[in-house]
């Protein structure tokens, strides 16, 4: 056979991956330098060496995967991984290609070689940030959600994403771009309700020096910081309605002008926007403009409160619990039965934010082997009444007015109200007891009289 | 002195951790005792064929490319391992008799440019 020969060595070494030129009898013909430094040997030394026994690939004995190359001329991409001569493994992503000559005779194969480790260990990494941080969830609700995600992560179109607090908004817009094609680009998160309008617009769109005063230095803003990537807009609803008009622009016209400045900037920015308000509500009270409205509602994700997805909250109570064994490296085996029904119970009008507290909270308190009803925070022992019941706090899947979301519990009033309860029946026991005598009613409680008189004024039950 | 040799085909193979077959050889001063016999392994891994060198007590292992924990292993167990060896694996074996063999060889008999010659 007539041996190919390279009439482009500086090529072959310029290019960044490993590159073979194999024969028909699939020896090798030449390697680049990037492939001598992955395998170990130089060229000279391989020169005409059946190419498997240097490249030591585990893509199938007898190098079937080449052989079939030069047979069908089909392209084979495919993940592997080579051994060096310094034993050294290298995970790989081959390409091999046939190559051909001026009568399209098959002449050899081609095969490059592209280090793959520095993306793996991305990988790793990101698998790693997921556990940690990512979206937890198997009931049918979420299945949903996470099937819409797939969907919207594959598009560029603006995302409108809503649901009451702590249901996790952030975290669902950080995995769609994660998961998007702009992934590798900035994710810039901007919280529109943080700042006063006049201090957001600069902040959003930049401003050049001398725009206003204190403006000593240009600055690029978070739109172009997040060019070619995503700017993520939260509490979208609390946007002042001039800034609504320029965002409006934004999004039509991909281009803005930074504030004091006269030159038109262009952006390549994919906009998520989220909020807890019902913004079809905010629109009729004429608090957000309808244009800006339909321009974000391109495509809408509804993350369902706690409360309304089934089995979750379980997953969710072992997931923080294993968590913060590890991050407060305690001891703790599990719940009781009884904190299980109670947490199951529970309404959770600050969701999953919410339940993550109460398991740190009683991570952090539990003294035993499990974790029991006494170690959960106090509000939780008297649960009020569930929002659930209040037609205000329904929350659709479609984009039907979303109420404001209940306000939070308050935990320390109600955890005194609870125990003044307590007390206050403690006292009428006693004093019923020792028959209406303050000293007796005092010593049975383990009370000195004053005490007791200041808690009978207290309670009012004189 | 039991020798192993991993193979595939008639040569040396490629990889230690993906190979199916194995020859074992016993030589006493410098001649072998026996025909060195073949092996086809039903397990295909690094470990599995660590796990066949300490059952056979094998002093010598000739291999093409191996992983670094798996030399450093069987170096720990005192065996002596010649790696990244290319070439067919009888004329190996006379090598390792004759103690000519050094890692990293490569020897005739693998290159297009001997056939055309």
């Amino acid at each position: 056979m007539r041996p190919m020969k390279t009439h482009f060595p500086e090529l072959l070494d310029a290019i960044p991956h490993g590159i073979a030129l194999l024969d028909r009898k699939l020896c090798i013909v030449d390697i680049n330098r990037s492939l001598e430094g992955m395998i170990g040997y130089n060229k000279d030394e391989v020169n005409g060496v059946y190419g498997d026994f240097i490249l030591r690939t585990n893509l199938g004995n007898n190098d079937q995967v080449c052989r079939k190359v030069l047979e069908d001329g089909q392209s084979v991409s495919r993940e592997g991984n080579i051994l060096s001569r310094g034993r050294k493994k290298t995970p790989i992503q081959f390409t091999v290609s046939r190559l051909h000559d001026d009568k399209d005779n098959p002449t050899g194969i081609l095969i490059v070689l592209e280090d793959i480790s520095a993306l793996q260990a991305k990988g790793a990494e990101f698998q790693r940030d997921d556990q940690e941080f990512g979206v937890l969830g198997h009931s049918q609700q979420m299945e949903k959600v996470f099937e819409l995600m797939s969907v919207l992560a594959r598009t560029d179109a603006s995302v409108l994403i809503t649901g009451e607090t702590g249901t996790g908004k952030d975290k669902i817009a950080e995995q769609l771009h994660k998961s998007s094609q702009r992934g590798r680009k900035p994710f810039i998160k901007v919280n529109c309700g943080a700042l006063p309008a006049a201090l957001l617009e600069s902040e959003l769109f930049g401003h050049v020096k001398g725009a206003f005063t204190g403006a000593v230095n240009n600055n690029i803003g978070m739109f172009r910081l997040a060019d070619k990537g995503t700017i993520f807009l939260t509490e979208i609803g609390d946007l002042s309605l001039p800034l609504q008009v320029k965002l409006l622009s934004v999004l039509d016209d991909q281009a803005f002008y930074p504030v004091g400045g006269s030159k038109k900037i262009e952006v390549d920015v994919r906009i998520i926007a989220a909020t807890h308000r019902s913004l079809r509500q905010e629109v009729e009270q004429g608090r957000f403009r309808e244009d800006l409205f339909y321009r974000l509602n391109v495509l809408h994700l509804h993350i369902p409160p706690l409360r309304e997805r089934d089995g979750d909250i379980r997953l969710l109570l072992d997931h923080f619990l294993r968590l913060f064994i590890a991050k407060l490296s305690r001891e703790i085996t599990g719940f009781t039965r009884k904190t299980i029904d109670k947490l199951n119970r529970y309404h959770y009008p600050g969701n999953v934010r919410e339940l993550r507290n109460i398991v740190e909270y009683a991570v952090t308190i539990c003294q035993e082997e499990k974790i029991g009803t006494k170690d959960l925070p106090q509000y939780l022992i008297k649960p009020t009444k569930s929002p659930q019941a209040t037609p205000a706090n329904i929350v659709s899947s479609s984009l039907s007015p979303l109420s404001p979301p209940a306000p939070p519990e308050q935990p320390a009033e109600a955890g005194t109200g609870g125990w003044a309860e307590v007390e206050k029946g403690k006292i009428m026991d006693a004093l019923l007891k020792a028959g209406g005598n303050r000293s007796q009613a005092a010593d049975l409680l383990g009370w000195g009289r004053t005490t007791l008189w200041r808690k009978i004024k207290k309670y009012r039950l004189t | 002195m039991k020798i192993m040799i991993t193979t595939r085909g008639d040569f040396v193979s490629p990889r230690f951790d993906m190979s199916s077959e194995v020859i074992i050889a016993t030589c006493y001063d410098q001649q072998l005792l026996e025909e060195p016999h073949s092996l086809i392994l039903s397990n295909v891994s690094a470990e599995s064929i660590c796990d066949l060198v300490l059952k056979e007590n094998i002093s010598v292992v000739v291999c093409g490319g191996i992983e670094e924990q798996h030399y450093q292993f069987l170096t720990w167990k005192k065996i002596m391992v010649f790696d990244a060896v290319i070439g067919p694996h009888a004329e190996v074996l006379k090598l390792v008799l004759d103690n000519s063999l050094k890692p990293g060889s490569i020897l005739s008999g693998v290159t297009s440019r001997e056939e055309s010659s």
